[in-house]
């Protein structure tokens, strides 16, 4: 470069730019989405996941593999921050709440459209919300679970005038916002569910960065860059997201630069990622419980001495070293330290065998127990290896005198059981939505969730005092005051200690160097806006 | 002929049928429930009945079964539980990967497994005999998973000759008729998508071929062995006539019959040896289609997919005794 261009024009540019951007992307509100800017335009991002997607209508979505999809094509009113789990505005710039906390409207951003050139109006919005909860909805084509499980405390919903949708809800409910920004509630083109018909699971239409362009099914999904985004263009020009079952093979592929992104890595392989140069292994916190649920319906577990004997028969800082490769943290509360009102002030059971022998002899087993764990046969984010994790648990437990057979199932087959309470002690976990408290604690240990056959609380444990700190959380939408609420709850758990929570585990993605402004979100859906490829 | 034809088509009902009942009530019976499954421990008490009640899993087991079988004699084989796709149409778009991928694996092991057979009883006892068995053997014993892998591990990932998985390079355009890339690709004279599938699918095809290798590969040459032992056999050299001229034209159409046999049943283990081929190497096929349907509880998936395997095996087997018919003149249907 001439030595002039370099010391004046372009410092000039520079500067010029650098006052003109922030014009380019005004016109949409900040948020932590629009805080990361695009290093590069253009190219193909790859994102290989174990499976491909199974439908790509995010209201009938359950699994993470189709979620990754959709949480890409599609909006929702509000939405969760680029790196956590508030709740920012969506396709809503703003809502206000009524004085008695039970109506709540929203007002939608002018000019978006969906992706078939359709407008998005509050009427699009009550079709998309109806069409998942009315099963009389003519186009109610499919299983909808989540709209059960989000939208449970919703009277009604209606369209008020063009831009206005306002939730009616049966009682005031805090966790509310956060359930509307779950994967489920994003909106739907009507014009292309008339279109499609039962096959709209085929042909996403959304108002999202990623418009849908082909899904060659069971094996992956292409999109192309929405230009036209409410909040900016993505980064890349293309996103393909593949299936690739076999972690070794995915893990292949990417060191080749067949894909950039993977998920779900095998722990054995995260020193060879990071030995790797060209990749990046990510770890951070992770929102999720792995924990030993003991049925306090049967004996022993109805006596709450025998139950703090086991939690004082685990040794949590092993496990995590040998089965999560030190990734993750041992747990002593039902819910991780990654969600707000998490209370560190509980004191954990220490690990002392002798102590567990001396309780069980006081609860009138002065030769210990006898009795079952249950391991689920299926790897799960928190539970990395089922089976070797379950004999270790056998093991240590068998020091504080408790002689544990292990017995498992395969994962449908110990879902069912579990929830029908034909177990004594039963390991599983739990992954969050939307990083609300309520979603754990009243979820898994709330008496409302222990019905024998559906139950989520699978201890069975049953106590009014919890029952009611977690429903008066749930009617007030007060921060301070149900982060206080949740505190005590915790107490009354650890008291009562119908778990061992075993422990939280961290959370693991591997991508390719040049692949920038990648963060794996807390929640575990793979959002792929503002990442941009390093040439 | 045409007798015995249609006398055998007319069999196959009864078969066909039995395979339904039975896969019907087995993927009924088994425990563990497809709601569960699809809502994993996020299920409410509300959202598993309402689920129950919509899928009508709750009908009695004849009653469910007799209106499947209404449907299914309607060419209706229902949709799945996972997404409400039409379980036709699913395994429409599913069924040629799994075709190309076994037809080019029966090729390898038959071609391969014939010429190696037949030089190994040719030249019987010499090393190229003992070293060719052992081959097979080794072929046969070991996992297909392992070797898939091994053959990524080297000819993918270490030495770049091929790709690594799937079926296509997402950068290939291929205008999908019958979904057979190879067949496609020809028929558009589409060049690139031609060789970028072949690519592809060479290493899946070796993997998925090295049992019925080793099968064909040392029936071929027992069978062949037993032949050449023949007096005829025996008649032919003394007439003068040359080792190949007997071989090829004398021996080999008698001792193809059990060889033919073989590579008929072969079919139904390419089918299932399918499943793990196409879990390593990500071919979008149908084996992979009826695991993942297996784990999610997602019966009319299972049922419809085994349905048409059990349809593919009645009808290569009927192909396989017609064939003897040619292959042997002794052999007559009446």
């Amino acid at each position: 470069m001439h030595h002039r261009f370099g010391r004046i024009v372009l410092p000039v540019l520079v500067i010029a730019g650098l006052l003109v951007a922030p014009v380019l992307t005004s016109g949409a509100p900040r948020t932590s989405w629009d805080a990361k800017a695009c290093g590069r335009v253009g190219g193909t991002l790859v994102f290989g996941q174990a499976q491909d997607a199974v439908t790509l209508d995010p209201a009938d979505a359950t699994d993470g593999f189709s979620v990754n999809n959709t949480s890409n094509a599609f909006d929702t009113l509000v939405r969760f921050a680029a790196n956590g789990t508030q709740v920012e505005p969506g396709l809503a710039e703003s809502w206000r709440v009524s004085s008695d906390e039970l109506v709540w409207t929203f007002k939608l951003r002018r000019g978006v459209r969906f992706h078939d050139g359709t407008p998005l109006d509050a009427k699009a919005v009550e079709f998309s919300f109806q069409r998942q909860l009315d099963k009389k909805h003519p186009y109610h084509h499919g299983v909808f679970e989540y709209a059960e499980f989000t939208l449970e405390s919703v009277k009604s919903i209606e369209a008020v005038g063009a831009d206005s949708v306002r939730f009616t809800l049966k009682a005031s409910n805090a966790p509310f916002l956060a359930m509307l920004a779950m994967f489920s509630n994003a909106v739907s083109s009507p014009a292309a569910i008339r279109k499609y018909g039962k096959d709209y699971f085929k042909h996403p239409t959304g108002t999202g960065p990623f418009k849908f362009v082909e899904w060659v099914q069971k094996d992956h999904v292409t999109y192309e860059a929405n230009k036209d985004y409410w909040a900016g263009r993505p980064c890349v020009d293309r996103l393909i997201i593949r299936g690739i079952p076999d972690n070794t093979v995915r893990l292949l592929e990417m060191e080749k630069g067949g894909i950039q992104i993977m998920d779900q890595t095998n722990p054995p392989d995260y020193a060879r990622i990071r030995r790797n140069k060209d990749l990046v292994l990510f770890t951070g916190p992770g929102l999720n419980v792995g924990y030993l649920a003991m049925n306090v319906e049967k004996e022993p577990f109805n006596d709450v001495r025998v139950r703090r004997a086991v939690n004082h028969s685990v040794n949590k800082p092993v496990l995590v070293r040998a089965f999560y490769e030190g990734i993750g943290q041992p747990a002593k509360n039902p819910m991780p330290p990654t969600i707000w009102g998490y209370n560190n002030e509980v004191k954990a059971y220490e690990y002392n065998p002798e102590k567990a022998k001396q309780l069980l002899a006081e609860a009138g087993y002065p030769n210990g127990i006898t009795t079952e764990l249950w391991w689920p046969n299926r790897a799960r984010p928190y539970l990395t290896q089922p089976q070797k994790i379950a004999e270790a648990l056998q093991q240590q437990l068998a020091k504080g005198g408790i002689r544990a057979k292990l017995v498992t199932f395969e994962w449908g087959t110990y879902l069912s059981k579990a929830r029908n309470g034909e177990h004594p002690m039963a390991i599983l976990g739990w992954t969050g939505d939307n990083g609300d408290p309520d979603n754990f604690l009243y979820v898994l240990l709330d008496a409302d969730n222990a019905k024998k056959g559906t139950a989520s609380n699978i201890a069975f444990y049953k106590s009014g005092a919890l029952h009611d700190l977690l429903i008066r959380a749930q009617r007030t939408s007060d921060q301070a005051r149900r982060t206080a609420l949740y505190r005590q709850a915790q107490e009354v758990i650890h008291n009562d200690a119908p778990w061992v929570p075993l422990v939280h585990a961290g959370r693991v993605a591997a991508y390719r160097k040049q692949v920038q402004n990648f963060f794996p979100h807390p929640l575990d859906i793979r959002w792929f806006y503002r990442v941009w490829i390093e040439k | 002929m045409t007798r015995y034809v249609g006398r055998r088509l007319v069999e196959t009902v009864p078969v066909v049928f039995g395979v339904l009942l039975v896969v019907f009530v087995i993927a009924h019976l088994t425990p563990g429930d497809p709601v569960l499954i699809a809502l994993g421990e996020h299920a409410t008490p509300e959202a598993v009945e309402q689920l129950r009640a919509e899928l009508q899993l709750d009908d009695p087991l004849p009653v469910a079964f007799l209106k499947y079988l209404s449907h299914v004699l309607r060419g209706d084989l229902g949709r799945s539980i996972q997404n409400n796709e039409r379980v036709t149409v699913e395994l429409a778009t599913r069924f040629p990967a799994t075709i190309e991928l076994s037809l080019a694996a029966m090729l390898i092991a038959s071609v391969v497994g014939i010429l190696t057979g037949v030089l190994a009883a040719v030249r019987q006892n010499s090393w190229f005999d003992g070293l060719s068995m052992f081959v097979a053997l080794f072929g046969f014993s070991m996992p297909i998973f392992w070797l898939g892998i091994m053959l990524i591990l080297l000819f993918a990932a270490l030495l770049g000759w091929f790709p690594i998985s799937g079926r296509l390079d997402y950068t290939v355009e291929i205008v999908r008729i019958t979904n057979l890339h190879i067949l496609d690709a020809m028929v558009t004279r589409n060049w690139t998508a031609l060789g970028n599938a072949l690519h592809h699918l060479v290493l899946p095809a070796i993997t998925l071929s090295t049992v019925p290798l080793a099968i064909v590969a040392r029936m071929t040459r027992s069978s062949l062995l037993e032949v050449l032992r023949q007096d005829y056999v025996r008649t032919a050299r003394a007439k003068g006539l040359r080792d190949s001229r007997v071989v090829t034209r004398h021996a080999l159409t008698n001792a193809s019959i059990p060889v033919i046999t073989v590579i008929g049943l072969n079919v139904g283990s390419l089918l299932s040896g399918a499943i793990l081929t196409e879990t390593i190497f990500a071919w979008p096929g149908v084996g992979r289609l009826v695991v993942d349907a297996i784990f999610a509880r997602d019966y009319p998936i299972v049922q419809g997919t085994v349905f048409v395997i059990a349809l593919v095996f009645v009808a290569v087997n009927l192909l396989v005794d017609v064939s003897y018919a040619y292959l042997d003149p002794r052999i007559r249907y009446g």
